[in-house]
């Protein structure tokens, strides 16, 4: 059982870390969400991989499965469906907004761009011009 | 009096929600009570801190369950004083907020101010790593929402770096704790530091490797090299009190790494003491010499002070990976001033971005700007005191440092690192001051926002601490030597944090 973990928590943590560095921010949420997955099992892993035992000290078992953990895990939970919730609108916006899912923008911002040239903005002179 | 470490904590969480529930009111009501709540806090931070005054940590125990069963909540020194620059920050920045109206230009403004001030207050209270994380999951998630407050494309795309960067930071956070658990099976940093005091050598090796993953976890929160490149962008785009509140933000991986890397760490921790304190001091001056090329190279002004603060993190990370009483006072000192006046930097240079108009802050000839002469006045004050030149308190701190370095191995690099960054801070800010104020295009009219004087009552409290420091430079350092004692005796904070009993239930 514990080859069988750790190789999940390996392979989670592998394809988290590979999506993570994508250009994308679809793969990006998905890697995200898979880390979080990860470090689930890890946390779970933690308490020590135990079987049928009760989470309860009791001297006629004589072992106990660490209940701390799992409080861990669902806390980790929640606050991971929260945070991927979020990210994928804040995704949602930036493609709306910026007008490509590329995490670092394919293209400038109009406004981005402008920082590279001396203002004020063009667009007075070009009426000017269209008048004359 | 063992209620108060909970007050900072419950006062601006009840704030947070009761602004939701007062919406309907409308805004006029929301900020009152916004300004109230922080004026409120600031009032409890000063009481705190004159509570810690009195010698041992405050311990308070949530639910009456002792350490380290229970969680518990611990006010000493650094903590109080952390909380009190919070709130300092927190009350100006609302204040300008208000008086700008920044605050109407998205939904929820306060709500979520209120509910970061609650996890950085969070943050700097708990005596326990996994609480540590939870709040900081609380104050990042209120960041996301405030650092996109306004909305626009630069905003949304520095957003999103900020928000993927620290969702893997998180990550890494849970990793560390759960690796930290593993092994010790406590999460309590009292209780922890027990544990460390008397691990076998086989669990030396996945230990430290915890530690380390945990000071990388603080480091991406304090901006530290190679994981600061989020930090200019995201600043530099954010609205101005936000940003200006933000200014604490990176200081909270620096006092988790004072905290949590200190007190496991420390002096007791046997072969391991101190075995980050490299580490620390080799990223800082990376950082630092990095960090002032980024203000040289700056392209605006909000951008040139958000590396500024990536310096003043930097000279901090150097002052603390010292590891000498003096240097870690000198760096309280210097912590102090430079999130303040970061504060006020921030503030400011939204009011000349303002008054640019059209030119926002970037650097290059304007039309020129209503009250330019006392807004350049106070630039160069705020510049003086944040590049570290006399007689301001940014001097006094790195002197601070620099004279705590002398001891050090190593006293030649990190004084040539120190000396040159600080003069390219000086360089480029000398010369932005005069990009913004002086090539104006003269005979023109100014035609930007007029100047506000009740939002600069803002950048005139926080930069005015900054003389405040000077003048009080001896009390003050008086009162960082006795942080830094307290933070030494790790012996005293661990019997306090695990001797702390549960109130008795009241028979009826």
């Amino acid at each position: 059982m514990e080859l069988l973990v750790a190789l999940s928590i390996g392979a989670l943590t592998a394809s988290g870390v590979f999506l993570t560095l994508r250009a994308r921010t679809f793969p990006v949420v998905l890697g995200l969400t898979l880390l979080a997955y990860a470090v689930n099992l890890f946390l779970f892993a933690m308490g020590r991989l135990t079987i049928g035992l009760p989470p309860i000290i009791d001297p006629a078992q004589g072992q106990y499965a660490d209940p701390l953990p799992q409080a861990l895990v669902l806390t980790a939970i929640v606050i991971a469906f929260g945070m991927t919730a979020f990210l994928i609108v804040l995704a949602l916006k930036a493609r709306a907004e910026l007008g490509n899912d590329h995490v670092d923008g394919l293209n400038l911002a109009k406004d981005e761009a402008s920082l590279d040239h001396t203002l004020p903005p063009r667009k007075p002179q070009k009426q000017a011009g269209k008048t004359i | 009096m063992t209620s108060l470490p909970f007050l900072p904590l419950v006062v601006p969480l009840l704030i947070g929600i009761s602004l939701l529930l007062i919406q309907s009111l409308g805004l006029k009501h929301q900020r009152f009570v916004s300004l109230m709540g922080a004026v409120a806090l600031v009032w409890i931070s000063i009481e705190s801190l004159f509570v810690s005054l009195t010698g041992e940590p405050q311990v308070f125990i949530l639910g009456n369950w002792a350490a380290p069963f229970g969680i518990v909540l611990v006010l000493d020194q650094l903590s109080a004083m952390m909380v009190l620059i919070t709130s300092l920050l927190a009350m100006s920045a609302i204040w300008y907020a208000i008086s700008q109206k920044i605050d109407n230009k998205g939904a929820h403004f306060h709500t979520l101010f209120h509910i970061q001030l609650f996890g950085l207050n969070g943050a700097f209270l708990t005596g326990d790593v996994f609480n540590l994380f939870v709040f900081f999951e609380v104050l990042l998630l209120a960041s996301y929402g405030l650092i996109l407050h306004g909305g626009g494309r630069l905003r949304t795309k520095a957003g999103l770096h900020y928000v993927v960067i620290n969702l893997i930071g998180s990550t890494l956070f849970l990793f560390a704790v759960g690796a930290l658990y593993g092994i010790l099976g406590t999460l309590n940093i009292a209780d922890m530091a027990v544990k460390i005091a008397e691990l076998p050598v086989e669990d030396y090796g996945i230990v430290s490797a915890a530690g380390l993953l945990l000071l990388l976890v603080f480091g991406l929160k304090a901006a530290m090299f190679p994981l600061y490149l989020w930090l200019p962008q995201a600043y530099a785009n954010a609205p101005a009190p936000v940003a200006a509140l933000f200014a604490i933000m990176t200081k909270v991986g620096l006092y988790a790494i004072i905290r949590v890397h200190g007190t496991l760490f420390g002096s007791t921790a046997g072969d391991l003491a101190y075995f980050y304190m490299p580490w620390l001091l080799i990223l800082g001056l990376i950082t630092l010499l990095l960090a002032a090329l980024g203000v040289l190279a700056a392209r605006g002004l909000r951008e040139q002070i958000a590396y500024l603060v990536l310096t003043s993190v930097a000279t901090l990370l150097i002052g603390i990976g010292l590891n000498s009483p003096a240097a870690l006072s000198a760096s309280l000192y210097y912590l102090i001033h430079s999130t303040l006046i970061a504060g006020g930097f921030f503030l400011l240079a939204d009011m000349i971005a303002q008054g640019r108009g059209i030119y926002d802050d970037r650097f290059e000839s304007s039309k020129p700007i209503f009250k330019g002469i006392l807004l350049g006045s106070f630039f160069i004050f705020a510049a003086i005191a944040m590049t570290g030149l006399p007689p301001l308190s940014g001097f006094f701190g790195k002197f601070l440092i620099l004279a705590a370095a002398l001891e050090h191995d190593w006293f030649a690099i990190i004084m040539a690192t120190m000396l040159i960054s600080s003069l390219f801070m000086i360089i480029a800010v000398a010369k932005s001051g005069s990009q913004l104020f002086y090539q104006t295009q003269i005979h023109q009219k100014p035609e930007g926002n007029l100047f506000s004087k009740k939002a600069f009552l803002a950048v005139v409290l926080l930069l005015g601490i900054s003389p405040v420091l000077v003048i009080l430079a001896n009390p003050i350092s008086a009162f960082t030597d006795s942080t830094t004692l307290q933070l030494l005796d790790k012996i005293q904070y661990i019997d306090t944090v695990l001797n702390t009993l549960p109130i008795e239930r009241v028979q009826p």
